[in-house]
């Protein structure tokens, strides 16, 4: 667990970079967490998956597999990887402020 | 007032909780109807074993409704769609069933379609899947013809069946290979959209170490974006190749076909969200869920459509007399997993507990997480286990619907589970 301050507040993350407490989260901190993802130029399709990926987190309890955000949010698997090039699903959720995605087991 | 409740699907978990319901109701109480599109209900543990010549496809197939008691009627006839207001169950012949209580047992579905280039050029001679009987036994030919080279096995995403059954055609390989002599001509990778090689921890890190003693090399992350079959290479979406001399893939799964046509019943890969712990569909109170079918956090595995089922009997009962619902299914799944070499190690775990090391079911049984020639023996031994006892349901001894602990080492402080 670590310590980190986003737009001058400090939250909590786990040791994968996930937040702990997804309603410690706010829109304000969203580039500084593009940006330790390796994001500088945050689009309208980032701010729709971003969006999309808490939307789902509070309804369904966990965060979309890539192959779910794909057929669901309105961006193809393969822009999704361009948009976010070192995992849609992982790094979307961490810079959303949700868990992994619980994924399958 | 005969009461009717309509199983979708005569696989595991229909045909269980089917005879489990035929034996506590009389036959004028309760009206019991299974519905298959097809009569060949597939021992699908038993599909690992073909291509390695260890079982016969033909051996593995046994009709549906010869697994079903008496006074159960079977229909054999694919279904259009569910009407949930109604209670009616739409069939492709045109005619319809009205039930009182509907289980949804329809499994899942490969979608190897799905994945651009895995049924093009190259399908069933250089690619494979063995998770169909057909496959299964064109993959064995392959097989035995194959002299050397690279061999890739790919899980193109979750959730599969049976999520360890891969890394089990990865260490069968290897002893397969290494029983003809020619193991040093042949790379193995194991290519999982995972980050490690299992889902859960403790287990994950048990199963990579296997892999690597074995000389198999682990990708992780790679979601298989497209397969080339004439070029002989995949492409992850995040653009790495691996190239391949035979490639054996596990394609995308889904539900059934009718689910999606089901206004209300399914989510977006046609599986049926349920209460996790009563099985009970969200869609409706009458309609429940058992097996492959349903969307909820444990494995789409045997095991688990088996433990699943004795809560959806009790559950289906108390529906019927306006009780309230039991909240018993604990996300129980109990898989022997095959290390090649005749061994086999066996993982225990549900929606708490992670697989761990020590014995099952109590301090004296079977070793968990270690490869033993008894898991091995056990997994081979089970498949009478399964036609006469388990889908008649009849109690397995030894194995209950829950999950044991005493005989598990637990961690002294459980590790936060991600």
């Amino acid at each position: 667990m670590t310590t980190a301050t986003l737009a001058a507040r400090e939250v909590e993350l786990n040791d994968e970079g996930f937040f702990v407490d997804p309603t410690s989260w706010s829109e304000e901190m969203v580039p500084e967490l593009a940006q330790r993802e390796g994001i500088d130029v945050l689009t309208d399709a980032h701010w729709t998956v971003i969006r999309f990926m808490r939307r789902e987190f509070f309804e369904k309890g966990t965060g979309p597999t890539v192959r779910v955000l794909g057929k669901t949010s309105g961006v193809s698997v393969k822009e999704l990887y361009q948009l976010f090039p070192k995992g849609p699903a992982k790094v979307a959720a961490r810079i959303a402020g949700i868990p992994k995605p619980r994924g399958c087991i | 007032m005969t009461r009717r409740v309509v199983v979708l699907g005569g696989g595991t978990g229909g045909t269980l909780v089917a005879n489990r319901l035929r034996r506590r109701f009389r036959l004028g109480e309760l009206e019991v109807v299974v519905v298959d599109q097809d009569d060949r209900h597939v021992y699908q543990p038993g599909l690992l074993f073909v291509p390695f010549g260890l079982a016969d496809p033909d051996d593995i197939v046994r009709p549906r409704g010869r697994q079903l008691r008496d006074g159960i009627s079977f229909r054999r006839q694919t279904v259009d769609r569910v009407d949930i207001e109604d209670r009616v169950v739409h069939l492709g012949d045109g005619s319809s069933v009205r039930y009182d209580v509907l289980v949804v047992a329809s499994g899942a579905r490969l979608l190897p379609d799905e994945t651009p280039g895995l049924t093009g050029p190259g399908w069933m001679s250089d690619v494979f899947t063995f998770y169909t009987p057909q496959g299964a036994g064109a993959l064995a030919g392959a097989l035995a013809t194959f002299d050397g080279g690279r061999l890739v096995v790919n899980v193109v995403d979750l959730p599969i069946k049976c999520p360890v059954a891969p890394l089990e055609f990865c260490f069968l390989a290897d002893s397969y290979f290494t029983r003809r002599g020619i193991r040093e001509k042949v790379d193995i990778t194991y290519a999982t959209p995972l980050d490690a090689a299992f889902t859960k921890p403790v287990a994950a890190a048990h199963l990579g170490d296997l892999l690597s003693q074995r000389g198999i090399e682990l990708v992780t992350e790679f979601n298989t974006g497209e397969v080339d079959g004439s070029g002989r290479s995949l492409t992850s979406y995040d653009g790495r190749s691996l190239a391949f001399d035979l490639a054996v893939v596990v394609p995308l799964h889904g539900g059934a076909e009718f689910v999606g046509r089901s206004a209300g019943l399914g989510d977006e890969l046609d599986f049926v969200p349920a209460d996790e712990r009563t099985l009970q569909s969200k869609a409706a109170p009458e309609v429940f869920v058992v097996g492959d079918a349903a969307a909820i956090p444990a494995s789409k595995a045997g095991s688990v459509a088996h433990f699943a089922g004795e809560t959806v009997v009790e559950n289906i009962v108390r529906f019927l007399d306006g009780e309230p619902l039991v909240e018993t299914f604990d996300g129980h799944a109990n898989c022997f997993v095959e290390t090649g070499h005749g061994k086999a190690l066996l993982i225990d775990f549900n929606y708490e507990q992670e697989p761990l090391p020590g014995r099952y079911p109590s301090m004296v049984g079977l070793p968990l997480l270690k490869e033993s020639r008894a898991n091995h023996l056990a997994k081979r031994l089970f498949e009478p286990f399964y036609w006469h006892a388990l889908l008649p349901g009849r109690d397995v001894p030894g194995v209950g619907a829950a999950m044991p602990v005493a005989g598990k080492r637990v961690p002294v402080a459980q590790k936060e589970m991600p």
